[in-house]
């Protein structure tokens, strides 16, 4: 039995948050909340040169080969800085498409330029108001060109290439890569309720697009895809909560109140406490996922669904909460309480709403068997 | 990270499953496996005698109390084989719950604070399951504030250095099967209330000893009261100094927060399972959209806890001291039940209200709902647990007292409220 990461990976989790504490302090997050870059760009270049970006992408394709695991611990330190840069378009999207069913030929021109930043990919797949469905869309290729619109697009104005869910000449979904840079391409950026990450609309009009992985395996490819990264953004969701937690409680025990720490008081002791339940319930869940998407277990799809519900969960709790400790102070623009809030219910919507994957879980134990309950 | 054994573990487990498959009472396999929620397990016969049964098997061949040393009956296993040791037991671990608060209480109390003597006497046959033995911890006055406790213990005027006890113990478990009690009572009510408190050990069949069960909210009477009447027991059965008896406690409930990698229940496969057979409209329940959200937060605190368990397992099992994430079991598990068991008797429609040979699962969930108030509230309540995550683990401050350095007579009482 070891549920839990290792020595190793323990190290490289202090390598990257001692990088971080140095690179993506609060004001680094502030100064693209407050306009100006889209992302952080030294930042991201700062990430590759350190190895993260290719932590999981193989040597040969100009990765660093480690494994999913030790991105987990990447991500997880990314959510405690609300790090602004586009590794889960580029990486946990973009990158694992790729690797999971693009051909030689794309593998061999993208992932080294993921890896090290030099180009950043993302993932296109909603086309507007509503839950995702096959049938929902819109997006057709007709002899090798695009056309469509998808929004929102995260890191859609900042992306090289974006793998498109859109249906073929047989009407089948299949999964396409498309260069953003060339002909046939608008972009424009979003407002969304988190700025310091980057939305944007794509309007396609005769875009070439090649096809990746096998035509008509669109969405199954896609489905693969959401759970590795719904894993990796779980851990970003841990790191986020966690952080909440501790700042939750640090302002507890320093903000005087009734001639008292407020954290003395049952009523704000009992908010942490319940925030510290939630983010170990999610650490869990999270270690579960870490192992499944690690050793490519039959239960992924089970297992990332849980962290993702979980994390999610806590994630949207503790940054609440974090305001509800912080009172009148936590609304204010000059506290960070906000930025963590922004991120948790952005995050809380990307690869899906909540409510989809809650009712995804269901569905795969289901399919699966009654012992995955117990 | 895996889920499998190290060698020297897997050789344990295969040891131990032989040993069980070779002794276990297969004729109660069944009826432990399907046993309805609050149970004791089996009723096809006397659960005490059957637990009793099944401890001295074990105890006989070496399985009993695997955390305690061998001199006083135990097993000196490490953490992580007493881990295995459980997940291999699996249904017949239900025949030792009349032990449970003996072995994982009691016991480690007598070895911390009593003569070696008294403990080469009263531990094996405790170990062995000859003995059952209770905890006389709360009382109406005390319960999350245990250190209220008013039952009084005065030494005797005849000089034999005797103590007289008087008052009454509430929600004692097991206290009507039990040979032994471990009593904490007031010795000085003119100090604060933590240092005026002194441990006892005494036998329940001790002359003024009245054992009551309680009948409970949901018609069971798992709790007794225990009132005592002038009853005498020696100084000998003292443990630790007198005074000292708030500290003699902590070992007790420290050693009751240590069950680690126990997995408490919280009914989710039995409400997952109840959901593919249960229809809405014509479709089977899982198929429904507000019942798959309701079903996965559910699911995902379940499997929360069975990862955090396993969390603590690895620990143990690098030869380290898990972390304080244990913590929060039965926070956990208690309030998802009690929600739990409201929404399944909610997806049973007008029904739900009854509990006959109709309700699904031999009447699971109804048992499950008119339990589980008592979760929430038995061995540290949601507050108290919640305040012990609070100051212990986030390290946040105690709440101010107004009651720790006043004499203990001179504390306000609800009924005689003082000005």
């Amino acid at each position: 039995m070891n549920l839990d990461f290792s020595d190793e990976q323990k190290q490289l989790r202090d390598q990257v948050r001692r990088f971080l504490a140095e690179r993506c302090s609060p004001a680094a997050v502030r100064a693209i909340l407050e306009g100006g870059e889209r992302y952080d760009k030294k930042l991201y270049a700062g990430l590759a040169e350190l190895g993260v970006l290719g932590a999981a992408i193989p040597e040969v394709y100009g990765g660093v080969g480690l494994g999913h695991l030790e991105l987990c611990v990447v991500a997880e330190e990314l959510g405690r800085v609300l790090a602004p840069v586009p590794v889960s378009s580029s990486i946990y999207l973009a990158a694992e498409s790729l690797l999971l069913s693009g051909s030689q030929a794309q593998k061999t021109e993208w992932l080294p330029k993921l890896a090290s930043g030099t180009a950043i990919g993302t993932f296109a797949l909603a086309e507007g108001q509503g839950r995702a469905r096959p049938d929902k869309i819109g997006c057709r290729v007709s002899g090798g060109k695009l056309s469509g619109t998808k929004l929102p697009v995260a890191d859609g104005c900042d992306a090289d290439f974006a793998i498109v869910l859109a249906r073929d000449e047989q009407d089948k979904v299949s999964l396409y890569l498309v260069r953003l840079t060339g002909e046939g391409v608008s972009r424009q950026a979003l407002e969304s309720i988190d700025p310091t990450r980057g939305q944007a609309r794509i309007v396609f009009d005769r875009a070439p697009a090649e096809v990746v992985g096998q035509p008509g395996d669109g969405w199954n490819i896609a489905t693969q895809v959401l759970d590795r990264a719904a894993v990796l953004m779980a851990f970003e969701q841990l790191g986020g909560a966690d952080r909440s937690l501790e700042m939750a409680r640090d302002y507890a025990l320093e903000r005087m109140a009734f001639g008292r720490p407020i954290g003395s008081f049952q009523a704000i002791k009992h908010i942490l406490a319940d925030m510290y339940v939630s983010a170990t319930l999610a650490r869990s869940n999270c270690y579960y996922g870490a192992w499944a998407l690690g050793s490519g277990a039959a239960e992924l799809p089970v297992a990332a669904a849980t962290a993702r519900v979980s994390a999610t969960t806590a994630f949207q709790h503790c940054s609440k909460n974090n305001i509800q400790v912080h009172g009148g102070m936590g609304f204010t623009w000059a506290f960070d309480c906000h930025l963590f809030y922004r991120r948790s219910n952005g995050l809380a919507l990307a690869l899906g709403s909540l409510s989809t994957w809650e009712s995804q879980l269901i569905e795969r134990m289901c399919a699966g068997n009654v012992e995955t309950a117990a | 990270m895996d889920f499998e054994d190290t060698p020297e573990e897997a050789a344990f487990r295969l040891t131990v499953r032989a040993w069980i498959d070779a002794n276990a009472p297969r004729h109660l396999e069944e009826e432990l496996r399907r046993a309805n929620f609050g149970s004791s397990g089996v009723a096809s016969e006397d659960p005490i005698a059957a637990g009793k049964a099944w401890q001295k098997k074990k105890s006989e061949a070496g399985w009993a109390c695997l955390h305690w040393p061998k001199e006083y009956g135990g097993g000196a296993r490490t953490p992580i084989e007493r881990v295995i040791w459980g997940q291999e037991e699996g249904p017949y671990g239900a025949l030792s719950g009349p032990f449970v608060i003996g072995h994982g209480m009691c016991g480690p109390t007598v070895m911390t604070w009593a003569t070696e003597e008294q403990k080469r006497t009263l531990l094996p046959p405790l170990a062995s399951g000859e003995h059952i033995w209770c905890q006389l911890f709360s009382e109406p006055a005390g319960g999350s504030d245990l250190a209220g406790l008013r039952t009084r213990a005065v030494k005797a005027d005849d000089g034999s250095g005797d103590w007289i006890i008087n008052g009454q113990k509430i929600w004692t478990s097991g206290a009507q099967h039990s040979d032994w009690g471990l009593l904490i009572t007031r010795t000085d009510p003119d100090v604060p209330k933590h240092k005026g408190l002194t441990m006892f050990f005494l036998s329940m069949k001790t002359p003024g000893v009245d054992v009551r069960p309680i009948k409970q909210a949901n018609g069971a009477s798992g709790f007794n009261e225990v009132y005592f009447t002038d009853v005498r027991i020696p100084d000998a059965q003292r443990l630790g100094a007198v005074g000292q008896g708030w500290e003699v406690s902590l070992t007790t409930l420290m050693n009751e927060r240590l069950s680690i990698g126990s997995g408490m229940s919280t009914g989710f496969p039995e409400l997952f399972r109840f959901c593919l057979d249960a229809e809405i409209d014509g479709r089977p329940a899982v198929e429904d959209a507000s019942v798959r959200s309701k079903l996965a937060q559910f699911a995902v605190r379940q499997s929360g806890l069975k990862y955090t368990g396993m969390r603590a397992i690895t620990a143990l099992s690098k030869g380290e001291t898990p972390g304080p994430e244990n913590s929060i079991g039965k926070l956990v598990a208690g309030a998802t039940m009690q929600d739990l068991a409201i929404y399944a008797l909610d997806l049973q429609g007008q029904s739900g209200v009854l509990c006959d040979e109709t309700s699904p699962q031999n009447g699971r969930f109804q048992a499950m709902l008119l339990r589980s108030p008592a979760t929430r509230i038995e061995g540290g309540s949601d507050e108290i647990l919640r305040n012990i995550i609070g100051e212990r683990v986030l390290g946040l401050p105690g709440d101010i007292r107004v009651d720790k350095s006043v004499p203990f007579k001179d504390i306000p009482t609800s009924g005689q409220r003082k000005s």
